[in-house]
């Protein structure tokens, strides 16, 4: 017993060094970078992290932010809310001047409100959950990727304008982002006197079937599918629907636009719509991080690459800008200067979402996706 | 009427999806009384084990059937290895002990086998090949019902009756049913009590890699999650029909099946899940040892 | 008793554990040595991870037969003897010249630790703090009464989200909602009893789980009464008289605000462990039909447990809410119910101070091994499986009260 307690002692007082001795490691700029690097969800969390280490090796390369040199503190939040603002504790009390995370909405909702109280910006490649920047609780709050509404609001004209649907089934999959944009899926459609909605409902995700759902949509006679969810699910019900020799239309979102769905669905994925990030496979700084990651890690880069590099880029640049690490200077940094990233030209509204940056419907032709101009 | 009889179909294929995984869960559990929790994870393997046989075998440019019938015995072979060695490690030395013991040991065993399968292979999901073509007599009712589920309906009523036979007919099958009654009487009257678990495991990991073979086919993606997701649900079905019972294993899973389809196409998706765990509560209020449990009274 | 290894039992025992390292070598073939990606069609062979195993499996299989034979040994010593083997955690908890100073010792370092340690020490150790208060909980239902709950994460939720919509809808205060969480999920707790009366071991299990999901699925899909999937932002983290606090002076106050309702959980539990209601769940435990027999009334002890139980996880989900200032419906599934239980069986089912050690053990060592994260699952699943098999009763086992006649001269 007594034993134990010396170690965990131990342990800790450890710790409390280490930590002390990074905050006093003198100036550095310190930027943060959270999200989930262990666990199921880490695929989507490591990217970040790649592209964090690419920019500020790039930068230090030539001198630096402000003649002084950037130091990344890494830490995993594994997407969860309870262990998300352990780690922003963390951070803070590690002295971080701006964070670049974190990816999951919930745990940078959650960590968001200990980073607001310590003056740090925040700015996210992944979040996109509209009420972090439309609630206007977060004036900290900034990120690199559009919210689900403009994805919703894209699906819905895309049925209307250009397919003139009349009758379309919302369907989502109870999951925080899915569910969120079926909502703001329903309420453009309610809103449109052109079309109406026929089916609105949640399905339970790694279900073994979905032929219920499916038999109930086809009663409802609705021409169009607009799905909020990820790949595995939507494999499955186009799939279903399809061997029911149905073919309503299915338009989904970011969650669907990955080739695992062409690769799971195969031939059932022909024609299906998707909404995802604008093409910038043209940018020349996008090729040029590309490249950089495949020259670094010998693989092709994972997902919100791009968005965490330009993030990244943006901040540094916010400082830079501003002078020095003081919040209202920096925060006004990047709302007043435009800045040349991956993504394009970006500045930041006033809410904290990115100008110039958005979605565009693409639609997988002969086993890829296409863009649709 | 055409709507209720797809649904009815629909609700059917699920049930015997169900029924695959829960005949294992219940053969277990009737033999050794413990909630075998890793059971889940067991499917997992024999998917993931067919899924790398495959993968390997196509590379090598063999041809379907073969591989078909290697990848599904691969499967088998090492399902039953991996339920043979659980039951050697987590459960054999807490015989004597508490039964929640024996249900944490499960618990922890069922952890460690999922994130085993994680870091030795991927969190993504990775796509499974239709192993079972689609029949020429099936094309005019293919909308309504497809080769795969038919397989799976044929496949979970095979399995079925022969678990029957096997514990009605052989010796070995008297033998398990003298363990489930008494394990000291039983190993008192030459009962090899050890060998009889061991292969009470191995016969019910077996069918589990059936199932996920069947199943990662006919769903057409697999991770190391779908064990516990298909686990559960295989649980709470063997519980609704008694569980122990192998026809009782069966009807839980239809009944279960029927429930959750007829309540999503004339209700709602949205609360599925919360009225199959409303249903099973109704069930056991009225028959607490499920729908074919015995109740057995109480000995003092 | 002395067990001598001679030299032809080492080259059996050397035999046995090359015969387990082959088997591992074949168990583990497929999915340590070929890893497939089927969305780029790549195939890995790693050949080297086989070696791995073959030695690993090697030394554990010598090491885990020794452990059993010596766990074998101690069940024999017993048996010849008589008396019950003493461990060391039992003789230390009933020396008084170890508890003092222990006491005295833990007491300082309760009181100096968010002073000397940094606020994220502090915010950890709340949340260590906010898990022994569940597993005490817990401890009522599955270590005293011996009811398995496995759904007991569903209280946790009912305690946060009353704090977080109360708040919300009527602005009422943290202080005014602990007490309300508390017996709202108390509530809870009588309803889920009632209809589990008749049932029994396994059956009760799942339908506590049941209930665990059901739960969790009704706030992810009612959004107009919870806010669906999205959950809830900007909850108030508890106030001080109206006193403006930063987050530091917020944690700091909120972690000597977890230390008091530990504090007091331990002294109800303990008074409530030795009541007439607490010996009660005992005898529940250990043989129903007895203890009906005893004339002790099943439906209202059982009851009360769940119900006493639950109120302990209600007043935890009120803290977290406030700790956390953000909760959704992902914070409560069944891995939860499943953690709160691991405490329990860790520390030592029924003992309070075992509660506390499993609590800190299972909360602080994943945070401190963060370097090892992706390994931590896999760990956590093997020392559950371990714990098990060579040490049951937990960390701490508690000892049986016992009543000794014993002749005193006078």
């Amino acid at each position: 017993m007594k034993n134990r307690l010396g170690q965990f002692l131990i342990v800790a007082v450890v710790f409390a060094f280490m930590a002390a001795g990074t905050a006093m490691a003198a100036d550095t700029i310190k930027l943060g970078v959270a999200g989930p690097h262990s666990g199921d969800l880490a695929s989507y969390g490591i990217p970040t992290i790649k592209a964090a280490e690419l920019v500020v090796k790039d930068i230090n390369a030539k001198g630096g932010v402000l003649g002084r040199q950037v130091e990344l503190l890494v830490e995993d939040d594994v997407c969860k809310p309870e262990v998300a603002t352990n780690t922003a504790t963390k951070l803070v009390s590690e002295g971080v001047h701006v964070v670049l995370g974190h990816i999951c909405s919930g745990a940078t909702k959650a960590a968001l409100g200990i980073y607001k109280d310590s003056n740090i910006p925040v700015m996210s490649p992944s979040a996109t959950n509209p009420a972090l920047t439309q609630s206007g609780d977060y004036p900290n709050f900034f990120r690199t990727i559009a919210s689900d509404d403009a994805q919703a609001r894209l699906e819905v004209d895309f049925a209307l304008d250009v397919l003139k649907l009349k009758k379309i089934a919302v369907l989502h999959d109870k999951g925080d982002y899915g569910k969120g944009l079926a909502e703001f899926a329903k309420a453009f459609l309610e809103k449109d006197p052109r079309a109406e909605v026929v089916f609105y409902e949640g399905i339970t995700p790694g279900a073994v079937d979905y032929s219920a759902v499916v038999q109930k949509i086809k009663k409802s006679g609705a021409e169009a599918v607009i799905f909020g969810g990820y790949h595995p699910e939507a494999s499955k019900i186009v799939t279903q629907m399809r061997k029911k020799r149905m073919d309503t239309i299915f338009i989904s979102d970011d969650g669907v636009k990955d080739d695992t769905f062409i690769k799971v669905a195969q031939k059932y994925a022909e024609g299906v719509y998707a909404t995802g990030p604008k093409d910038v496979s043209s940018n020349p700084m996008a090729i040029a991080a590309n490249e950089a990651h495949k020259k670094a890690y010998g693989a092709d880069p994972g997902a919100f690459y791009l968005n965490a590099y330009s993030a990244a880029i943006a901040l540094l640049n916010a400082i830079e800008q501003a002078g020095s690490t003081d919040y209202a200077a920096v925060t006004n940094a990047l709302r007043t200067k435009d800045v040349e990233t991956p993504l394009g030209k970006i500045r930041f509204d006033d809410r904290g979402d990115a100008i110039g940056v958005g979605f565009s419907m693409y639609q997988v032709k002969d086993g890829a996706y296409v863009e649709l101009k | 009427m055409d709507y209720f009889f797809e649904l009815f179909l629909g609700g059917l294929t699920r049930g015997s999806i169900y029924a695959l995984i829960a005949l294992g869960y219940t053969m277990v559990y009737g033999i050794v009384q413990l909630i075998n929790f890793a059971h889940g994870e067991i499917y997992m393997i024999g998917a993931f084990t067919a899924l790398i046989v495959i993968s390997v075998l196509t590379m090598l440019g063999w041809n379907q059937i073969a591989i078909l019938l290697i990848a599904a015995g691969a499967a088998v072979v090492y399902s039953s290895a991996y339920g043979y060695t659980m039951e050697k490690i987590a459960y054999k030395p807490l015989r004597q002990a508490p039964r929640l013991s024996a249900l944490i040991s499960a618990i922890g065993m069922s952890l460690f086998l999922q994130n085993y399968v994680l870091l030795a292979q991927t969190s993504d999901f990775l796509p499974f090949p239709a192993l079972i073509p689609d029949f020429e007599f099936m094309e005019p009712i293919a909308h309504i019902i497809g080769s795969p589920e038919l397989v799976i309906l044929i496949t979970t009523t095979i399995v079925m009756v022969l678990l029957t036979f096997l514990i009605k007919f052989t010796k070995i099958g008297k033998a398990m049913r003298a363990t489930a009654q008494d394990r000291d009487m039983a190993q008192l009257v030459g009962v090899d009590v050890n060998r009889v678990i061991s292969v009470t495991f191995i016969i019910g990991s077996a069918t589990a890699a059936i199932g996920g073979v069947l199943i990662a086919s006919h769903i057409g993606q697999i991770n190391f999650y779908i064990g516990f997701i298909a686990g559960i649900k295989a649980f709470v079905a063997a519980v609704l029909g008694g569980i122990g019972s192998i026809p009782g294993a069966v009807l839980g899973s239809l009944v279960l099946g029927w429930t959750e389809s007829f309540f999503t196409g004339y209700i709602s998706s949205d609360y599925e899940d919360v009225f199959a765990f409303v249903f099973l509560v109704l069930i056991l209020i009225f028959r607490p040892a499920g729908i074919l449990g015995r109740s057995t009274s109480e000995k003092v | 008793m002395w067990i001598e290894i001679e030299t032809p039992m080492l080259a059996n025992e050397l035999k046995k554990s090359f015969l387990a390292s082959l088997w591992f070598m074949f168990l583990t073939f497929p999915i340590m040595v070929i890893r497939v990606n089927t969305v780029e069609k790549i195939i890995q062979w790693r050949w080297a991870n086989l070696f791995f195993v073959g030695i690993g499996s090697f030394i554990l299989s010598a090491l885990w037969r020794y452990l059993i034979r010596r766990k074998e040994q101690g069940i024999h010593r017993t048996e010849v003897d008589g008396i019950a083997r003493v461990t060391l955690s039992q003789r230390l908890l009933g020396d008084r010249r170890f508890t003092i100073p222990a006491l005295i010792i833990t007491t300082i370092a309760a009181l100096v630790f968010p002073f000397v340690f940094s606020i994220y020490q502090t915010n950890i150790m709340i949340t260590a703090l906010i898990y022994v208060m569940l597993g005490l909980g817990l401890n009522i239902v599955v270590g005293l009464a011996g009811l398995l709950d496995l759904g007991y994460v569903a209280f946790y939720a009912v305690g946060a989200y009353s704090y977080a919509l109360l708040n919300y809808h009527f602005g009422l205060g943290f202080w005014t909602v602990l007490g309300i969480g508390g017996g709202l999920a108390a509530m809870f707790g009588i309803i889920l009893g009632f209809p589990v009366l008749r049932l029994r071991g396994d059956y009760l299990a799942i339908v506590t789980l049941g209930f665990g999901e059901i739960i969790r699925l009704i706030l992810e899909n009612w959004n107009a009464f919870s806010f669906g999937p999205s959950g809830i932002a900007n909850i108030p983290r508890p106030g001080l008289f109206g006193i403006d606090l930063d987050i530091e002076q917020a944690t700091i106050y909120v972690y000597f605000l977890m230390i008091a309702m530990t504090l007091f959980t331990i002294f109800v539990v303990n008074r409530l462990q030795n009541s007439r209601i607490g010996r009660a769940w005992i005898a529940l435990r250990e043989d129903e039909v007895a203890c009906q027999s005893m004339g002790i009334d099943k439906r209202k002890t059982k009851l009360m447990a769940f119900a006493l139980g639950a109120t302990w996880a209600g007043f935890a989900g009120v803290v977290f809410a406030a700790k956390t200032t953000f909760i959704n419906p992902a914070s409560f599934t069944i891995w939860e119910s499943i953690n709160v239980l691991c405490v329990v069986v860790l520390g030592g089912m029924g003992s309070i101070v075992g509660v506390i050690v499993g609590a800190f053990i299972l909360i602080l060592l994943p945070e401190y091994l963060r370097f090892l994260s992706e390994y931590r699952m896999l760990a956590f699943g093997t020392v559950l499986v371990m714990m098990m098999v060579f040490r049951p009763g937990g960390i701490v086992e508690t000892v049986r009260r016992t009543y000794q006649y014993k002749e005193t001269d006078h």
